[in-house]
């Protein structure tokens, strides 16, 4: 019962940091949905942004961490010459060749939006701060893209799961 | 009557929160920054399905590929973006929705030049 060094990192890069972003999401959504003022206290303020600013910096921080774990670290396993690697293995049977083709190509791209977005909210949040109380408008904007990095990430993510339950990096 | 009586106490606490006054620019530039990166992945994406030359000289590292040199490339246009957004708006007071349309367009665009079947289109 044990993992080699790059099944390791495959469980840091989807699974460790998977379940960070997922958290940080959970966490910094709600913290702007619940930013109105019919939902806020003067005493309360201070420690709901010190939590929302902990949710959507974390969330860009994990969304970094994941795509270049993902791309410097395990992406080159994944792409080994020779035929025992996950995409030779791929694209070596009509039946399998899409998930490189079009679950790979696509997950390897889309996944960088996501810490870009996420990175754009968190400055919105540090920059603006208790100003998102009262500009419902600006608000709105950041849970738009908030919500878009994590569907991207989601897009990433779930081809990254199947991908590995069809050819893992061993 | 209902809502009058929710949102007088809401107005009350609102007054009593301390707000320092700060202007849209900077949130408006890095919205469509952030719109300009995405952009800037799909066109690198796709030109270099089009181009075997810009595909190679995109390796910029031969364990990870042509990834490397896209997505480098993709995240310098998104900071020099910002940097060039932030500096001319950053007093001024742009609208976040203007923003974010210029932005979603941006994103879209992106999203497409990172989609396979569009990118494969334009396989040499």
């Amino acid at each position: 019962m044990s993992f080699s060094y790059r099944e390791w990192w495959g469980l840091i890069h989807g699974m460790g940091l998977g379940a960070l972003f997922l958290l940080a999401f959970a966490g910094g959504l709600a913290g702007l949905y619940s930013l109105r003022p019919a939902l806020i206290t003067p005493e309360g303020v201070v420690e709901r942004l010190r939590r929302l600013k902990v949710g959507v910096v974390g969330m860009a921080v994990v969304a970094w961490l994941t795509v270049i774990s993902g791309t410097w670290i395990v992406y080159p396993w994944y792409r080994a010459k020779g035929p025992t690697s996950p995409r030779s293995q791929l694209l070596a049977s009509p039946s399998t060749k899409d998930w490189h083709e079009f679950g790979m190509e696509w997950k390897e791209h889309i996944a960088w939006i996501s810490p870009i977005l996420a990175t754009v909210v968190a400055f919105i949040v540090l920059y603006y701060g208790t100003n998102l109380i009262r500009h419902d408008r600006v608000r709105r904007t950041a849970i738009t893209l908030f919500v878009l990095a994590f569907v991207f990430a989601g897009i990433a993510g779930g081809f990254g799961a199947f991908i590995t339950k069809v050819a893992p990096v061993k | 009557m209902a809502d009058a009586v929710e949102q007088r106490p809401a107005a009350e606490r609102l007054a009593r929160i301390e707000f320092t006054d700060r202007p849209e620019g900077p949130i408006a530039a890095a919205i469509i920054a952030g719109g300009v990166g995405a952009a800037a992945l799909g066109l690198f994406t796709t030109l270099a399905e089009a181009s075997t030359g810009f595909k190679d000289w995109l390796q910029w590292s031969d364990r990870v590929g042509p990834l490397s040199g896209k997505t480098i490339m993709a995240v310098g246009v998104w900071l020099v973006a910002w940097a060039i957004l932030h500096v001319a708006l950053r007093n001024r007071p742009y609208e976040t929705r203007r923003a974010l349309v210029v932005s979603l367009v941006l994103i879209a665009l992106g999203v497409l030049g990172t989609f396979p079947t569009f990118f494969q289109l334009f396989g040499e």
